[in-house]
């Protein structure tokens, strides 16, 4: 296939420059990736279609772990993007140590991080994004934004995301969706969206009385010679999954009669191409794929999922590109006769150190910067482990900061938001304010202390798991498992709801957490109107300072069961 | 634990998440009552799919106010039109919701309305057509906690 064969030379590329993990030092490797092995690629036909996603406000490069679990249940399990480290290098025939499997997976990571680099970094993409316009042509390519562009850094937060509105200004997108930018309230959403050059389009959103569209669905290019439709589809369960008090007048959902409606309505004004820009998750948007007719291309978001070329489902291209700024996901079409014929597909992974800075975007990323340099770089303490977050059950940085809040808040058990934002940190690494932010920026994190009974929690658990683990992908919200502090427990994922949560233990005496019993916890993101206490970030600015150094133990508190 | 510091820490946030369990522990309608309703609604006619479609979200964004309608294929003449729509919801303490009433004025069997969820259930609406004949469309909602998407 000729998708997979572009993908494979590059494979081949990255893998001959190396041996074995960690036998090659940095300088050897960037000598021998190139940025035009980044791009080279065998491009098809007249439309480029470049799509950039889930960014979560990182200007700069960065280290970001991918995941050792991604659990799939039902039709889903064992394939893309639920498969991890060596079965995801095995599946993609990856060599282990090779660039690519850096990239995407974390084996040997903190030996290949330290020997390939940061990833991402919006003044390299914009090289890239460049780089491919001038080659194909500006007016044969368009860029996609794919939302949760606005929410995730120390920056955005401060400046209310103007940080990244005007900086992805400079890339000229041609629309973009949205997730996250909705925690920053409904007045500034549409400030935002009024300002930018470019459609902020929702086909699954609308007002809560009257059931009437709040944005444009669709958008329109002449682009390839060829009419292209650009549907969006913001984050489904936006009003479930964050507080939906702060954009009272808007209801979401997948709508997929919707949707369907206006895919119709793209073909009969003449659309040749109809694309889906979605933040709906990677596996909502494999079925949807199968339950809506007429999308050529889905670019989905929202699962941070990095899958290195397109899936074809049912003539539907999905493409999932990422997260963070790590990749560009690209896809190229030849249209003849109204049709895709043919099509190639790639991520491209932003390898940062190979990538000569555009100068622009560089000086505009330094200039938001500028006023917020010295909070920034401010050292708060150090990690002798590798701290990171992705996991479906936990990560070293969420376990840290449960930790933190059963601390500072006196409480026997913690829960952490299974968030799936957040960089990644080698050992013997400063922790600094950015990268302390990088975890915990958002517009709702206040640290709440209440009594719960064992009931409770367990009801709690069991929801959360139901919305990773449900069979049906349109019941699954995206994100990972609560995390939890104080306590173990076992999980079957493949159970049904109220039957996955078993065995749940205190850790510190053992004994079992009993139904009627109450507990003291302590926990941030609630998604309830006038929740107080302190701002996460405050107080584990307060905690982190306190320590020598963090060192975090392995967490074997929640046992599998069943997978 | 010091009880005097849990209350100063406590109460900063005694009113937090007081939504949070609001679906908990609530009486529900049983299977059979719901049965029971639609067999006193229907008689014994043999209840059809199609022609009736039942809209509602996969997952309710506040149960206390989930938006359904239903729309039921009819001509609506003299001759041949919908009576009426009952919606029925199996896990609420009680299972009628709503019933529709039409005739051939109203030129489309079309309703919509808002209605409580305590639960995931289902939500059934059943049809009668003017020549007696039944039909049904169910869609099961979720309601959930919610709060931890990433």
């Amino acid at each position: 296939m000729y998708s997979r064969r572009d993908f494979l030379q590059f494979a081949a590329v990255s893998a001959a420059l190396t041996g074995f993990s960690g036998g090659l030092t940095k300088v050897a490797a960037q000598q021998k990736l190139t940025q035009d092995d980044l791009l080279s690629f065998n491009s098809k036909g007249q439309l480029t279609l470049l799509h950039l996603t889930d960014m979560h406000a990182q200007l700069k490069p960065l280290y970001f772990r991918p995941p050792s679990e991604n659990y799939g249940v039902g039709a889903f399990e064992g394939i893309p993007p639920h498969l991890v480290g060596e079965s995801f290098l095995k599946h993609f025939n990856l060599d282990r140590g090779s660039a690519l499997a850096y990239a995407h997976t974390m084996v040997d990571y903190v030996d290949l991080a330290r020997t390939y680099g940061r990833l991402g970094g919006l003044d390299r993409t914009a090289t890239l994004i460049n780089a491919i316009r001038a080659d194909r042509g500006d007016n044969n390519v368009i860029l996609l934004d794919g939302g949760d562009t606005w929410q995730g850094s120390y920056t955005a937060l401060k400046t209310n995301a103007q940080d990244m509105v005007d900086c992805m200004a400079l890339l000229k997108p041609d629309a973009m969706v949205g997730h996250w930018e909705f925690t920053l309230g409904t007045d500034r959403v549409l400030e935002i969206v009024e300002s930018m050059d470019y459609p902020f389009l929702a086909s699954n959103i609308v007002d809560t009385d009257w059931e009437e569209p709040v944005f444009d669905s669709t958008a329109f290019y002449e682009r390839g010679n060829t009419k292209v439709a650009v549907i969006g589809q913001a984050m489904p369960y936006t009003p479930i999954a964050n507080p939906r008090w702060m954009f009272p007048g808007w209801s979401f959902g997948l709508r997929t009669e919707l949707l369907q409606e206006n895919v119709n309505k793209a073909r009969e004004a003449g659309a040749e191409v109809v694309v889906l820009l979605s933040h709906n998750g990677f596996d909502v948007d494999q079925k949807l794929a199968t339950v809506v007719d007429g999308i050529d291309v889905i670019f989905t978001g929202h699962t941070h999922d990095a899958v290195p070329e397109a899936l074809n489902i049912n003539n539907t291209l999905v493409l999932s590109s990422g997260s963070h700024g790590k990749y560009l996901g690209r896809i190229d079409l030849e249209v003849s006769n109204g049709k895709v014929t043919d099509y190639a597909s790639t991520l491209i992974p932003v390898f940062s150190d190979v990538i000569t800075p555009d100068p622009v975007m560089k000086a505009a990323i330094d200039k938001v910067r500028a006023p917020y340099e010295p909070e920034l770089g401010r050292v708060l303490g150090k990690t002798d482990s590798l701290l990171y977050r992705r996991g479906n059950f936990n990560g070293t940085w969420d376990d840290l900061i449960c930790e933190g809040m059963m601390a500072e808040r006196d409480a026997q058990l913690a829960f952490s938001p299974g968030f799936r934002w957040g960089t990644t940190l080698l050992p013997g690494d400063d922790i600094t304010v950015e990268d302390l932010y990088a975890q915990t920026a958002m517009s709702y994190p206040s640290v709440y202390r209440l009594e719960f009974n064992g009931n409770q929690i367990k009801e709690i658990l069991e929801d959360v798991c139901d919305n990773l683990f449900n069979t049906d992908p349109f019941f699954q919200q995206g994100g990972d498992m609560v995390r939890v502090g104080g306590m173990a427990y076992s999980c079957s994922p493949k159970q049904s709801m109220g039957s996955r949560i078993s065995d749940m233990k205190l850790i510190s005496t053992g004994e079992a957490i009993e139904a009627n019993k109450n507990y003291v916890v302590a926990g941030w993101a609630s998604v309830n109107e006038g929740v107080e206490g302190p701002a996460i970030y405050d107080l584990m600015e307060s905690y982190i300072s306190k320590q020598a150094s963090i060192s975090m133990p392995k967490n074997d508190a929640v046992k599998i069961v069943g997978m | 634990m010091n009880s005097d510091r849990r209350k100063i820490l406590g109460a900063a946030v005694a009113t937090a998440v007081a939504g949070l369990f609001g679906n908990m522990g609530v009486a529900q309608a049983s299977v059979e009552d719901t049965e029971a309703a639609i067999k006193a609604f229907a008689g014994d006619a043999e209840i059809g799919s199609g022609s009736l479609t039942l809209k509602a979200p996969e997952i309710a964004e506040n149960g206390n106010s989930v938006p359904i309608s239903v729309l039921v294929d009819s001509p609506m003449t003299d001759d041949a039109y919908v009576e009426s729509v009952v919606i029925l919801a199996e896990g609420n303490p009680n299972p009628a919701v709503a019933t529709f009433h039409f005739s051939p004025a109203s030129g489309e069997a079309l309703a919509s309305t808002r209605m409580r969820l305590a639960k995931t259930q289902n939500v059934i609406a059943v049809a009668k057509m003017s020549d007696g004949s039944i039909y049904s469309d169910k869609r099961n909602v979720k309601v959930t906690i919610g709060g931890c998407g990433g």
